[in-house]
């Protein structure tokens, strides 16, 4: 039984049936503060290098069949214009709202996730958890459906939040076999989940042609993949840093590994 | 089978543990399929930005 009391003074014995809030609270906290930090370094870079590519991406809409422009005409025609941020500030804003609160959710994420395997044991095997959660949300989804810019065609949405999601839970599903389940089998089944989504494959528009610039196009899958790594290490290491102050000692097996 | 899962946490905090830990997980799928995949017009353009920079799926 590791003392998991020492760091949680709130935690009574009395509370160690059905349910325990102060585990709640604790994941709340430590995903709170990470997800902060870990999003207001995402909303730093994207202002800094996503947005600035979407802005010079928009200036090609309406030069193709974008889906943007047609919204835009059939909405002038109702006359009824759905609310979006002022450019520049205000837009900037919304982006850091984003930005910071889905850290927080994607905190919460790899905070509960990590529980289960019994806990993150510092910043460096939080670096690891970070790797993986990038290559769940980043890596894997966007082998089929690459970072778009806006006036690029592309696939029917619905078909393509599903493939994203169901591409999403196989490759977390798959890492989780081949890294918990000490059996040769589940390790062979881990790899199918993750290349099963690829092999059915993503949804795909009817033409890759678009009038934005392949370059500029190229560029930002880069810096879009690159801002992601990073945001993804920051916010395992922000985990494993702050676990021992919330959690105690982590009952992980692999602690000798970090 | 069961004695081959690894690490998979303390056996005796498990059960209370797997409720507090599931809603913590449930809370933030929530968080990030609201600002990620929410369709209202309203949400889409205040996240525009992001969910581009994101690589999620976007109009």
């Amino acid at each position: 039984m590791p003392p998991t009391t020492i760091a949680t003074p709130w935690h009574f014995p009395a509370t160690n049936g059905l349910f325990d809030m102060s585990d709640l609270r604790n994941v709340v906290f430590v995903a709170a503060l990470a997800g902060l930090l870990a999003g207001l370094v995402l909303t730093a870079m994207q202002i800094y290098a996503t947005v600035p590519l979407i802005l010079q991406a928009e200036t090609f809409e309406g030069a193709g069949g974008d889906h943007h422009g047609e919204a835009a005409v059939s909405e002038a025609e109702d006359g009824v214009e759905a609310w979006a941020p002022a450019d520049g500030m205000e837009r900037n804003l919304y982006t850091a709202l984003a930005a910071i609160v889905t850290g927080v959710g994607f905190g919460l994420l790899l905070v509960a996730a990590s529980e289960f395997a019994g806990g993150i044991a510092g910043w460096r095997q939080g670096l690891v958890w970070g790797f993986a959660g990038f290559a769940v949300f980043t890596l894997a989804p966007g082998l089929g459906l690459p970072p778009e810019l806006p006036a690029m065609p592309a696939a029917d949405l619905v078909a393509r939040q599903i493939w994203w999601i169901a591409t999403v839970a196989a490759t977390a599903a798959g890492l989780a076999l081949i890294a918990f389940r000490a059996s040769a089998v589940w390790a062979v089944v881990g790899v199918a989940l993750i290349v099963a989504p690829h092999l059915i494959g993503a949804p795909q528009p009817v033409s890759h042609e678009s009038p934005v610039p392949a370059d500029l196009h190229h560029r930002f899958v880069v810096v879009v993949t690159v801002t992601n790594l990073v945001f993804w290490l920051v916010l395992g290491a922000a985990v494993g840093a702050l676990r021992p102050r919330f959690f105690g000692q982590a009952d992980n097996a692999r602690t000798s590994f970090a | 089978m069961n004695s081959n899962t690894t690490t998979l946490g303390a056996p005796v905090s498990t059960r209370s543990r797997a409720m507090p830990l599931a809603m913590a997980a449930l809370l933030g799928l929530f968080v990030v399929a609201v600002s990620g995949f929410a369709p209202m017009e309203a949400v889409h353009n205040a996240a525009h930005d992001y969910r581009h920079s994101m690589a999620f799926p976007c109009h």
